[in-house]
């Protein structure tokens, strides 16, 4: 498939990064479903990570408890957050951090650029971060003149390809060994060291190309980006997890490192540790352990950056703490488990989800952050079938499914919600209102027994005139995939009253209308 | 929204939090006895039941898992150990932390390695050409086959054990330990930390895991055993 082109980000009215002119999940997973190519790779590695996981978490006899602790670890902390920020802050400041808080992306952004620029450099090495891809950070530094070079594998197979990421863990999910070789043969020598000659498709000769392009770039840019996957609030302690060593290299070598942190990564204590770095790896790469850990305190004399900011996000995540039923989309730790159990997911691939977050946590947390006034964003909640398995694997278990539900209803009937700390009451999303209507219909017909009746016999009344799917332009499309079911020739409270009248009760002898 | 920068950023996020928890004061502090009541630690410590010989085993088994190199030796022989492993990837530069145990090096230095120890001079350029790095590490864990440094004298900073492309790592057998919840109350949070589980790695190619990345390529482990090893197993 050729990737988009339309690489770059811009920030809507409350300061999300949001990838512009995107089509609606439906629209995307269409065109996406038609790629062989993509749906074979996805299928391929979603397949053999998905049969590891299952291995590396049968080896723990008490992974319920783990699974349980860890969610409760979140859920003690998001209760007492503007506590366990301020004592993060104060702690990172003793050990010699700097912290500086961003309501948005576009402050999140305006704050970096300005950290960088009083360095004076104008190239940065990043190490894969959810929280700079969500803000569009590498666009942002771009046009303030700042190169920021990519170096997980993925990120760079991206980056390179300028194309966007697919999937949480591995951002190039959606391109097979060849296609990467094709990519780093065109593109490396436009971003700095070319690629080997001759070189092949086998992974270890695709990660040596990475580790000859990168390594100068390392020992010689004196700026790192990062962000975390946790932040020990009593110590002030960032934690960041990876495999390649890239990671290290960007948290150790440069002079000054800059990290970019969602408010919602903190957990209270380092003893917490010990339930997600058991969890998160082998949710998220099936191993028992992923290669390397790094964690630092501050600034040590002698030892890793001498200058380190911490930039705490919000960007919507204060909005999402505020639904008391969307927030346990918070306690995720981006492990991708649930992308890789969903049939979805693996048919669509992550760019029709249309954000830095694809797959099943992506289709609950993109709607929060940013709202659902957009129709692509208001379409992700129903990017599902419900069928579980996100929930089933998820290691801070959040009910994946029920917060699509409760999304699906704010998207049909609106309601309160609060956006950019502000509460206000938002309409049904546009596109919706046949649907919003018809549940009004039902509802007062269903509250109203004679009417609910006098319409059940006029539906099996004229049942011969019934068409097998819906002409109206929006119920149409529901029918697109799908039958309309038969209306019985009698409803069951006619059955009910002739069954009663003529025979014995004797219930499950025979059933109404034909029906199971 | 209103257009909110530094510190009032700062005011402003705290009030979404505390509206958002439907309350307009600052949470009180949470007690470890608050944390203890919302939090089930009905978790397993370990695994198994495992004596100090299992264990170590299971250490042995798990990081060869990972494709780190693991040799096990006793007191007397690590240091001919040590310069076998730098002979036979044949080192000639090898660079150690300030607070190395002298005899360590010993055979290595009479096989004509130069020993380089580090200092704050050191760039990360020189240490990119340095061949290997030897070192001795905090703790083990057995479960997940990981190795914890701790920017102790005998690991030192953290560049050192990054930039070289072969590491070699000492483990005294007091250092192993089964479990992650064995291992946290042995560390101290605030020091620098590296947590290593074999050799840098990726998973980015259709999602298969591949070996050698970034950080050191070659990861070997040196398994002292105890002298009570020793004697139930000789050799």
């Amino acid at each position: 498939m050729n990737p988009p082109s339309t690489s770059q980000e811009s920030q809507t009215g409350h300061g999300t990064g949001v990838f512009v002119g995107l089509p609606s999940f439906p629209v995307a997973a269409r065109e996406s479903t038609r790629d062989g190519q993509l749906r074979a790779n996805l299928r391929h590695a979603t397949h053999t990570i998905r049969a590891k996981r299952a291995v590396a978490i049968g080896e723990l006899s008490d992974w319920g408890e783990l699974r349980a602790a860890g969610a409760a670890i979140k859920d003690h902390t998001l209760a007492h957050l503007d506590h366990y920020l301020q004592q993060l802050e104060q702690a990172v400041t003793a050990a010699g951090g700097h912290v500086h808080w961003a309501a948005d992306a576009d402050e999140a952004n305006r704050i970096v650029t300005d950290l960088v620029h009083a360095t004076g450099e104008t190239e940065v090495v990043k190490v894969k971060s959810m929280a700079t891809q969500e803000i569009g950070l590498n666009e942002a530094l771009a046009a303030q003149g700042i190169r920021a070079y990519e170096t997980d594998l993925a990120e760079l197979i991206v980056q390179l390809g300028d194309d966007r990421p697919s999937h949480i863990l591995v951002p190039a999910i959606h391109k097979n060994r060849a296609e990467i070789r094709d990519i780093f043969r065109t593109q490396m020598a436009a971003w700095g060291r070319p690629a080997p000659q001759g070189l092949s498709d086998e992974p270890a000769a695709l990660a040596e190309a990475a580790r000859l392009h990168l390594r100068q770039k390392f020992l010689h840019t004196k700026v790192g980006i990062s962000g975390a996957n946790f932040m020990v609030a009593d110590t002030g302690t960032l934690v960041v997890l990876e495999s390649e060593g890239n990671g290290r290299m960007c948290l150790t070598l440069p002079e000054t490192l800059i990290s970019v942190v969602g408010i919602e990564k903190i957990v209270p204590t380092f003893r917490d540790l010990e339930v997600f770095l058991q969890t998160l790896p082998r949710s998220s790469t099936a191993e028992r352990m992923n290669p390397y850990t790094t964690m630092w305190t501050g600034t040590t004399d002698g030892d890793g950056p001498k200058t380190f900011h911490l930039v705490l996000l919000d960007n919507g995540r204060t909005d999402t703490l505020a639904d008391t039923v969307g927030r346990q989309a918070l306690r995720c730790i981006r492990c991708s488990a649930c992308l890789n159990v969903c049939p979805v997911y693996e048919r669509a691939g992550g760019h029709a989800y249309g954000s830095a977050y694809p797959g099943p946590i992506g289709a609950i947390l993109t709607p929060q952050l940013r709202g659902t006034a957009t129709e692509l964003d208001a379409s992700l909640p129903y990017a599902s079938s419900l069928c579980g398995a996100c929930y089933d694997v998820c290691p801070v278990a959040i009910d994946i499914p029920d917060i699509l539900v409760h999304l699906r209803q704010r998207v049909v009937q609106g309601g309160p919600v609060t956006q950019a700390g502000q509460r206000v009451t938002i309409k049904p999303a546009r596109g919706h209102t046949t649907e919003h209507a018809a549940i009004r219909a039902s509802r007062y017909a269903m509250g109203r027994p004679a009417a609910w009746a006098a319409a059940q016999r006029l539906a099996t009344g004229t049942r011969k005139l019934h068409p097998r799917s819906l002409p109206i332009r929006t119920a149409k499309a529901w029918t697109d995939t799908r039958t309309l079911p038969q209306v019985p020739d009698q409803t069951f409270r006619q059955w009910w009253k002739q069954h009663t009248k003529n025979t014995n009760p004797d219930p499950g002898s025979t059933t109404p209308g034909g029906a199971r | 929204m209103t257009n909110t920068t530094g510190s009032s950023s700062r005011a402003e996020i705290l009030r979404r939090v505390r509206q958002a928890l439907g309350t307009t004061t600052a949470t009180a502090a949470p007690t470890p006895e608050d944390i203890a009541r919302d939090v089930p630690r009905d978790y397993a410590t370990t695994h198994a039941t495992r004596t100090p010989l299992q264990t170590a085993d299971l250490l042995a088994e798990h990081l060869a898992d990972y494709r780190a190199h693991v040799h096990r030796t006793d007191a007397a022989g690590l240091a001919a150990t040590i310069a076998r492993l730098l002979t036979e990837r044949g080192s000639r530069t090898a660079v150690v932390p300030a607070g190395l145990p002298g005899d360590w090096l010993t055979d290595a230095r009479a096989l004509d390695v130069d020993v380089v120890t580090d200092h704050p001079g050191l760039t990360p350029v020189e240490l990119d050409a340095v061949d290997s790095v030897v070192t001795g590490c905090a703790l083990a864990i057995a479960e997940t086959g990981t190795i914890v440094l701790d920017a102790s004298p005998d690991q030192g900073r953290r560049a050192l054990t990054l930039v070289p492309d072969h590491h070699i790592c000492v483990i005294r057998p007091e250092q192993i330990v089964e479990s992650l919840p064995q291992a946290l109350p042995r560390l101290t949070p605030t020091r620098p930390q590296t947590w290593i589980s074999g050799p840098s790695a990726t998973s980015d190619i259709e999602l298969d895991r591949v070996e050698g990345v970034h950080g050191p390529r070659t990861l070997e482990v040196v398994m002292v055993a105890s002298d009570a090893q020793v004697t139930d197993f000789p050799g």
